[in-house]
């Protein structure tokens, strides 16, 4: 069998993901990035290939770590396999948003696949997985758990500030006034959304993506209260750059 | 990643050699008290001060001289701590800090030890505020006489009454020149000076204009470098002895087709401020994606047509009240409008300039309304043209690269 790689080495975690010339998924593994971002990405596509030969396999490197591993045939931005990842699930104009580790990306997308535009979130975290990480350290409440707990939510907190630290003042303070868990950690996540639908106007249909997205699906939830209209989120959101990656080199395979 | 692509101008050992010729005679000017000494705005009333006698120092040359030798974050959180914000123009905090801090890039570029103590203080607001404060704590600070031009902003071109305004506060400077000077305004020698620079503007101008060859001869990293005679220099005939030479090279590379991008696929637009800091940086990413940045609005603000010496205060007024950064957003979407298709450009980069917000233009809905109007995309670069802070090299490079396999698309 004929098989392509992609690996993303995001800023949190590196996602390898090996396909067929059907474009199946027939291995992937997720695991953080670390500092040696030459071993994990190997460990992490060896992983991915379930004990298939390395010898020949078409390779393409994206995410932040993309220029620092030498086994990659090809090199292409997060945004151009995401593009690539989120559009093969639709085939038809969509505006994808991932939301990453450091990052969020609201990709703008033709009929034909063509990126139209694209936008990053600026340097802040807000918004972004590490804000997520960062607040429920300080709320002392384990990741998993968090989904479930918005979910339980009766009232809506609104949190507002851009930077992630002063989010954090900013849930002290409504932990001062006696506001429940639930309750903040549902506002935890309203702000991402928030600080997603500044970026650009998002039309649909919306195709979510990311790790964000993948382990707290609540956040595919509030995209569909706030927008009317078309939401996807396609299996495995997080792998969608990784995939996007291995149907790049699938192509430059030929 | 592959190496810089570069093709280098010659001209660069001469401007490096003009620049310093520039700086040697104000450091011997401070330190034997032979000429007096100007400090003046970049587009302020550099003419004036020449015209009489003055050597002129031109303070933001010396913030993006910080900037470029990335010294400047040592010094910004100096002038923080004494009550001036790091939201605020880091040219000004950088440059206090280093005051502050007694050290100058003066010394490693030219082993001169210290910023020439001026003799009076010249500024004009038709950039922004900013140079205003920035000269009035050196005024405090010095003891030195501080003399300036308010021009209104956010205006259309040429209203009469502005020029006339200018005008007048430009001749309302002469006699706390001659004081300073010691010596009387003579109106022959202020149209010499003028007619000098409006030629400098020119040639400048047709340096610039160069980059309309495809490929282009000169990017905008060079052009960077190679405006300082237009900066520093204008009104003084070095300056223009200098673009002589450095347009007889262009043109020559233009003829012989020599591309400072080599394979240039893409022609790109700069509007803001550089990243001092990061041009080198900036050069080699873009040279390496095969892009050429070869229009700007930066350095295309050295262009001052309306100078003329038969009228020069009010030339003068024209010349400094219509520059980009001063007029309203409709003159200055045709302004780039008009260098976009003049110039083949396929991609407009906007700089968010963190502490500048008069020369970031990204703010208000521009980037969109002129891509609509002009269907070329564009890229917001968030930065600073000092503050490296505000930077993320890994966030740009993401940016930038995806921007072009955007174009390539």
């Amino acid at each position: 069998m004929t098989i392509y790689a992609g690996i993303d080495i995001g800023s949190c975690t590196t996602k390898a993901v090996v396909i067929d010339q059907e474009d199946n998924i027939v291995g992937s593994h997720v695991r953080r990035s670390g500092v040696d971002y030459q071993s994990v990405a190997r460990e992490v596509l060896d992983t991915a290939l379930e004990g298939r030969a390395w010898d020949n396999i078409p390779i393409v490197a994206t995410g932040y770590g993309r220029h620092t591993i030498d086994f990659a045939q090809e090199v292409k931005t997060e945004i151009a396999c995401h593009a690539k990842g989120g559009y093969h699930h639709v085939s038809r104009a969509l505006t994808l948003v991932d939301i990453g580790g450091q990052d969020n990306k609201v990709i703008k997308i033709d009929d034909n696949g063509h990126r139209l535009d694209f936008k990053m979130n600026r340097k802040c975290a807000a918004g972004t997985g590490t804000f997520i990480e960062e607040i429920a350290a300080r709320m002392d409440i384990p990741l998993e758990r968090l989904d479930d707990m918005a979910r339980k939510a009766e009232k809506r907190v609104k949190i507002g500030s851009y930077c992630t630290v002063f989010a954090s003042t900013e849930i002290l303070s409504h932990i001062r006034a006696g506001v429940a868990s639930e309750d903040l950690v549902r506002g935890v996540f309203e702000s991402v959304v928030d600080r997603v639908m500044e970026m650009i106007p998002l039309a649909d249909p919306l195709l979510l993506c990311g790790g964000v997205v993948q382990y707290f699906p609540i956040v595919a939830d509030i995209f569909r209260e706030r927008i009317k209209g078309e939401i996807i989120v396609p299996p495995l959101p997080q792998l969608t750059g990784a995939y996007g990656a291995a149907l790049f080199a699938r192509q430059s395979a030929g | 990643m592959a190496e810089s692509r570069r093709v280098e101008i010659k001209a660069s050992a001469q401007v490096r050699a003009v620049m310093e010729q520039h700086f040697r005679e104000l450091d011997e000017a401070a330190k034997t008290g032979n000429r007096k000494i100007a400090w003046c705005s970049s587009v302020g009333p550099a003419e004036l001060a020449i015209s009489m006698g003055f050597l002129v120092y031109f303070y933001e040359n010396h913030g993006a001289m910080l900037g470029s030798t990335r010294t400047a974050t040592d010094y910004i959180p100096v002038t923080n701590a004494v009550g001036y914000s790091p939201d605020i123009c880091s040219y000004l905090t950088s440059d206090i800090g280093a005051y502050l801090r007694g050290e100058t890039p003066l010394m490693r570029a030219y082993g001169i030890e210290r910023v020439p103590k001026p003799d009076v203080l010249l500024y004009n607001t038709n950039q922004c505020r900013e140079v205003y404060d920035w000269m009035s704590w050196y005024s405090r600070e010095l003891k030195v006489p501080l003399y300036g031009v308010n021009t209104p902003r956010t205006q259309r071109q040429s209203r009469e009454d502005v020029v006339e305004s200018v005008a007048a506060q430009i001749e309302e400077m002469v006699p706390g020149l001659e004081e300073v000077a010691g010596r009387r305004f003579d109106i022959d020698e202020f149209r010499e000076v003028v007619a000098t620079s409006r030629e400098c503007s020119q040639l400048w101008e047709e340096c610039l204009d160069t980059a309309e060859a495809m490929p282009s001869p000169m990017t905008f990293f060079d052009d960077c470098i190679h405006m300082g005679p237009a900066v520093v220099m204008r009104g003084r005939k070095e300056a223009n002895d200098y673009y002589k030479i450095l347009l007889a090279e262009l043109k020559e590379r233009v003829e012989q087709g020599v591309a400072a991008v080599e394979g240039e696929r893409h022609r790109l637009y700069w509007e803001g401020m550089p990243i001092w800091g990061k041009l080198r940086m900036m050069s080699e990413l873009f040279a390496r994606l095969n892009s050429c940045i070869l229009v700007s609005t930066y350095c295309n603000s050295w262009v001052f047509s309306a100078l003329d010496p038969k009228d020069p205060f009010k030339s003068m007024a024209r010349a400094y009240s219509s520059i980009f950064i001063g007029q309203d957003d409709n003159w200055k979407e045709d302004y780039i409008a008009e260098k976009v298709e003049r110039f083949n450009v396929d991609g407009i980069l906007y700089h968010d300039s963190k502490t500048c917000p008069n020369n970031t233009n990204s703010r208000y809905g521009m980037p969109d309304r002129l891509s609509e109007r002009l269907g070329v995309p564009y890229l917001i670069i968030y930065g600073d043209l000092n503050d490296l802070r505000c930077f993320s090299e890994e966030q740009t490079i993401t940016n930038v690269e995806a921007f072009i396999e955007q174009l390539e698309e």
